[in-house]
């Protein structure tokens, strides 16, 4: 168990180093000179190299690596260009709307997706699983943006049931904020769900057709204890999967999302700051987003071992 | 009166007929053999009982159980019946366990579920029938998971779960078949014992006649969903009044004819293997140490002689699929030295193998696994050809190929054809084609026949018999099937543990096994003639 | 985790006419090949021609001289769905070839050589995991700034992991068969086993995933467009044309729903094509039948 714990933890590290150095290294090889940017045109080139010597721009690559990692650990993300403000405090803020988005839409498509696909598993061929594969389908093939275009213009333009885009904060009450964050989490987690909804079906068919299935029905149990007790565990493996790698995909949808409904989250941030070649911003916003990529599949991993033992025993 | 009767039972399945006025009928405390080859709806009567059929199946016909009609029992009725007064073991004790469930849950769970049993009791229930069934609370608490069992250990776990409540019925299909012959033993007696104690009606499917015989009071012989004879199992079989029976009883017996082997005892030996070891490297327990090396094969030496046959045996994990592979220079011993025609191979790159690749062949057990189903029989059979020194044409390899299909029996036009489109035998003779169409001076043969049904058996081992003639090719026979060996070898190694225990003429060794291993072999090992000799003497 | 291959054992022609008659499929073909035929029906034939702003003619209603409306510039928007196909499919298909050419031949080659080969190739595999395709793409156009080709070498880098990945497991199941071990005591080198035994046997899997990414490369391409870092202005595309119609959802719905009903089918008729050509080879599902 143990060994497997610290492997994983092993991998997900060095994965995060290797990812902070492509990071990094990117934005290294960028065009513009972040002092001139901030000096403007006028400035002379003896102003500019003073202000490239304070940002310490002129230090070895590996040290300017090491001072931008360093600085990473102690939360120090350095400064925007154009807010003039610690990153930190722009990251502090705007994660306020992201996260709690991301979150919600996770929940929401996990309590839609994982019902259907038992339903539709335990129906296998009939009605009621034909209906909800083919809404299934068609929830997978809907872009996010698009659908939250659609929801907007029923819910906010029609029927003005929430505001169309915007965020009021979370100091203008608790439902004010969660009704705006309303519809672009729905956004999000529908065609997230589809998708979840039929992974989950199709392993819990592949685990129904397993010979300890027919051991268990051999026991007597009918055939919804066979599906409760044995087969849902089985088939959380390849769920827990794909809800790892949707978070992945959920995080580069709240770029597009936050943009749809004006939310003043992490995505608009980092696509702000690229317009606007802020370039710190930039890096600590996607070296943030890579590390939660990481961090989420590495808590996947550890909930494999949780769900099998097999993995508990072995390395 | 019978326990389960079975009358006038046909079963399809979609278009396809799978049973045909089928009659079995089951007394308590009698061992019904229900016996067949592949595809003969054996497994298919017991899923019928069971009423665990495919969705797409028709069932028509009479089976009572204990006064119950199964076939119009309700869902719930059936549910009452199975695991509480039918109980089933299974072929594949490897799949057959929920990988993410401890055994005492597994166990448990059906005394549970039928006697409303509070945990605690069934967990001693449980306790009680894991002890029964030779898993011993010391070694075996019920916290063990399935992947922490061996095969033999799962199938007894298997077997608890199918007698935890008294079943009166128990169905036992194919339930030895993925053990080796020494496990097999042991739960056949297992299972013997748990009839008797419990006067429990024993329908035990197989396809081997040896053990059902010594199994059954009363045998049931089924061909293609027909059942062609049943009756008291040593009248049955010793007058052999059915020309069916009496064809699968010779074909489990068979002895190719053989004349005198090739070349016996002249000059250099073909194959010497020399003080081999091989060792695995242990498990990681963690990140920084390992198990200790596995050691699969332990200092083994051999020698072939041109033309002769040799037989390898041992239970299975012995190694001698690993040794096969090291002298087929398909895996590197960690020491020792194999030499085949007086040069060594080992430590050889690929393109010095080349010369002897060409002369070294083999043959795999699995007729179905062998071939790359997307490639047409001339390209597989032609695969070999590689290693020649000039490449053929492409009419000099059809002709070769042509004529490698003629010797094993097959027309020439098959070598258009794809893989699948050929029977289990068949695809055995393709895969013999292959290995004979270099001419090669040795074929290591790894469990050549033991995926074949008897009849195909016989002649796939005839056909080995007649290329070691007509060729003069060596054989290394690995098998765990001692009929097999009998029948087609001349010498014979017995492994165990990774070394060699034993060895000498093949009669010998097996009327006279001096070593342990060899003698738990022999005695474990199946054997038609002597279970019928033991069935007439209990009945006089 | 393991995967169990089933390797079909049937005929080109057992296969069409399975083929015909599973339904998604028939219907994942027919959607498949009338999205395609538009687009290339667009280089010869439009309704009206796309590089035209009639502003007389500017957000108007479907009707029959403009089937799905005008934009705001006065533009038939049919006309700009079809053109937008173009740009769609071929972002999408080059960078599924990117994907299928890097990753299988690195999938493939980790499987063979296994060990630290394959250790290393897949922890190289899980960094390019971590970044979401969107945000490669942000970083990407933030050096080359905007434009197609950007969007495709970002879906593209997307892509390699998931064949690589998919090879992979693929090649590690066909690798113990006892087919591979005959052919090793052929003396056949591994490179020669996985071009003649391995990969053909994993090309359906392939295809598959194939049919997957390119629906999801639509959508990827979409979203980069939709926020300016696809294709450029004037070439239409469906992302684009959902950005331009945000602002007008009062005036003119019509602008958002078409674009985004052409993406839909796009994206479900090759959805269904993937599901239709897994279910026809999956010999499992014709045992569940």
């Amino acid at each position: 168990m143990t060994t497997y714990l610290l492997k994983r933890l092993a991998i997900a590290l060095a994965t995060l180093v290797l990812a902070s150095m492509v990071v990094f290294a990117v934005l290294e090889v960028l065009p513009g000179d972040p002092a001139r940017l901030m000096l403007g045109m006028n400035a002379s080139a003896d102003q500019v190299e003073l202000l490239r010597n304070q940002m310490g721009l002129n230090a070895p690559l590996v040290l300017r690596y090491l001072r931008w990692v360093g600085g990473l650990f102690s939360l120090d993300f350095g400064r925007s260009y154009t807010y003039s403000v610690p990153v930190i405090d722009l990251v502090r803020e705007r994660l306020a709307v992201s996260l709690p988005l991301a979150l919600i839409a996770l929940a929401l498509s996990t309590i839609i997706a994982i019902p259907v696909g038992l339903f539709s598993a335990s129906r296998r061929g009939r009605a009621g699983d034909t209906v909800a594969m083919g809404a299934a389908q068609l929830g997978v093939a809907v872009p996010n943006f698009w659908f939250a275009l659609m929801l907007i213009y029923v819910f906010a333009v029609w029927l003005r049931l929430v505001p169309a885009g915007g965020f009021p904060g979370w100091g203008a009450g608790v439902w004010p904020a969660l009704k705006s964050l309303l519809l672009p989490a729905v956004a999000l987690a529908l065609p997230q769900a589809a998708i979840l909804a039929r992974v989950t079906r199709s392993a819990l068919i592949e685990v129904l057709n397993e010979d300890y299935i027919r051991t268990a029905r051999a026991k007597g149990l009918p055939y919804r204890a066979v599906l409760w007790r044995h087969a849902l565990r089985n088939a959380m493996i390849p769920v827990l999967t794909i809800l790892g790698l949707q978070f992945a995909f959920l995080l580069a949808g709240t770029i597009i999302i936050e943009n749809v409904f004006y939310l003043p989250g992490l995505g608009r941030l980092v696509f702000q700051a690229i317009t606007q070649r802020d370039l710190i911003v930039v890096e600590s916003v996607v070296m943030l987003l890579v590390a939660a990529v990481i961090a989420v599949n590495l808590i996947v991993d550890l909930s494999y071992a949780v769900v099998d033992p097999r993995l508990r025993s072995r390395q | 009166m019978s326990l389960l009767e079975i009358d006038n039972l046909s079963l399809t399945i979609g278009d396809t007929p799978i049973l045909k006025d089928m009659e079995l009928s089951v007394a308590p405390s009698e061992v019904m053999g229900l016996v067949g080859e592949s595809g003969s709806g054996k497994s298919m009567t017991a899923l019928t009982v069971m009423r665990l059929l495919p969705h797409a199946a028709r069932a028509t016909g009479r089976i009572s159980f204990d006064g119950i009609d199964i076939l119009a029992a309700t869902e719930d009725q059936m549910c009452a019946l199975r695991g509480d007064d039918i109980g089933m073991v299974f072929q594949e004790p490897m799949t057959a366990l929920n990988p993410v469930k401890t055994i005492g849950e597994q166990v448990a769970e059906g005394i549970r579920w039928h006697t409303k049993a509070s945990r605690a009791e069934a967990e001693d229930r449980a306790r009680k029938m894991l002890d029964r069934v030779g898993l011993p609370s010391a070694k075996f608490p019920l916290s063990r998971y399935p992947h922490e069992l061996s095969g033999g250990q799962r199938q007894r776990v298997v077997i608890a779960i199918a007698c935890a409540l008294k079943p009166k019925l128990l169905i036992a299909d194919e339930p030895t078949t993925a053990l080796d012959v020494v496990l097999q033993a042991q739960i056949l007696d297992l299972l013997r014992d748990l009839v008797a104690e419990s006067r429990m009606g024993l329908l035990l499917i197989s396809h081997d006649l040896a053990v059902v015989t010594e199994m059954a009071d009363r045998i049931t012989i089924l061909r293609r969903g027909e059942v062609m004879e049943a009756g008291d199992t040593a009248r049955t079989l010793s007058e052999q009044s059915h020309p069916y029976t009496r064809q699968l009883a010779q074909a489990s017996m068979h002895v190719p004819a053989r004349a005198r082997p090739h070349g016996a005892g002249s000059g250099q030996a073909l194959l010497q293997v020399e003080s081999v070891t091989r060792d695995y490297p242990g498990r990681r327990t963690s990140l920084l140490w390992r198990a200790p090396d596995i050691r699969a094969v332990d200092d083994v030496s051999l020698s072939i002689a041109p033309g002769r046959s040799i037989a390898l045996v041992g239970r299975s994990g012995c190694g001698k699929s690993t040794l096969a592979r090291m002298i087929l220079a398909l895996d590197r011993p960690t020491s020792g030295t194999i030499r085949f025609r007086g040069e060594t191979i080992t430590g050889k790159s690929e393109a010095e193998l080349k010369p002897a690749r060409r002369d070294m062949q083999v043959v795999f057990q699995d007729p179905y696994g062998s071939f790359d189903p997307r490639q047409r029989v001339e390209k597989l059979v032609a695969e070999p050809l590689h290693l020649l020194e000039k490449k053929p044409t492409r009419a000099e390899r059809r002709e070769m190929v042509a004529h490698a299909l003629h010797e094993v029996g097959l027309d020439q036009r098959d070598m258009d054809k794809y893989p699948h489109e050929f029977s289990g035998g068949q695809r055995q003779r393709l895969s013999i084609a292959r290995a004979i169409i270099t001419r090669p001076k040795l074929v290591v043969a790894d469990e050549p026949v033991s995926a074949l049904d008897v009849s195909i058996r016989a002649q796939i081992l005839d056909l080995f018999a007649e290329l070691n003639q007509k060729l003069g090719i060596a054989y290394l026979f690995i098998t765990h099937d001692l009929t097999v060996a009998r029948a087609i070898t001349d010498e014979v190694l017995v492994m165990h543990d990774g070394m060699i225990v034993e060895r000498g003429k093949t009669n010998e060794v097996f009327d006279h096994p001096r070593s342990e291993a060899a003698q738990a072999l022999v005695t474990a090992a199946p054997d038609l003639h002597r279970a019928i000799a033991r069935r007439m003497q209990e009945q006089g | 985790m393991t995967l169990h291959i089933d390797i079909p054992e049937e005929t080109l022609s057992d296969i069409l006419a399975k083929a015909f008659r599973n339904s998604a499929f028939v219907a994942g073909f027919v959607i498949t090949l009338l999205i395609l035929a538009m687009a290339i029906a667009s280089y010869a034939w439009t309704p009206y021609d796309v590089t035209r702003l009639v502003i007389s003619d500017k957000t108007q209603a479907p009707s029959l001289a403009h089937w799905f409306g005008t934009d705001h510039f006065g533009r038939d928007i049919l006309s700009m769905v079809m053109v937008g196909a173009r740009n769609s499919i071929a972002v999408a298909l080059v960078a599924v070839g990117i994907g299928m050419g890097v990753g299988v031949p690195v999938g493939a080659f980790a499987a063979a050589r296994g060990g630290l080969v394959d250790e290393a190739l897949m922890r190289v595999n899980d960094l390019v995991f971590a970044f979401p395709a969107l945000l490669s793409a942000i970083m990407i156009t933030a050096i080359f700034g905007p434009g197609a080709v950007n969007a495709i070498i970002a879906i593209g880098i997307f892509n390699i992991p998931v064949f690589a990945r998919v090879a992979r497991a693929g090649a590690l199941a066909i690798w113990p068969r006892e087919f591979i071990l005959a052919a090793r005591a052929a003396g056949k080198s591994s490179t020669q086993i996985t071009v003649e035994h391995v990969l053909p046997n994993i090309a359906t899997l392939l295809l598959v995933q194939g049919t997957i990414q390119f629906a999801l490369g639509i959508l990827a391409e979409a979203g980069l467009s939709y926020l300016g870092l696809g294709a450029q202005p004037p070439m239409p595309s469906w992302g684009r044309m959902l950005f331009d119609a945000q602002t007008r959802m009062v005036v003119a719905p019509w602008m958002a729903i078409f674009p985004g009903m052409a993406i839909v089918v796009t994206v479900l008729g090759l959805n269904l094509l993937g599901d239709g050509i897994a279910d026809i080879l999956d010999p499992k599902s014709r045992r569940q039948r």
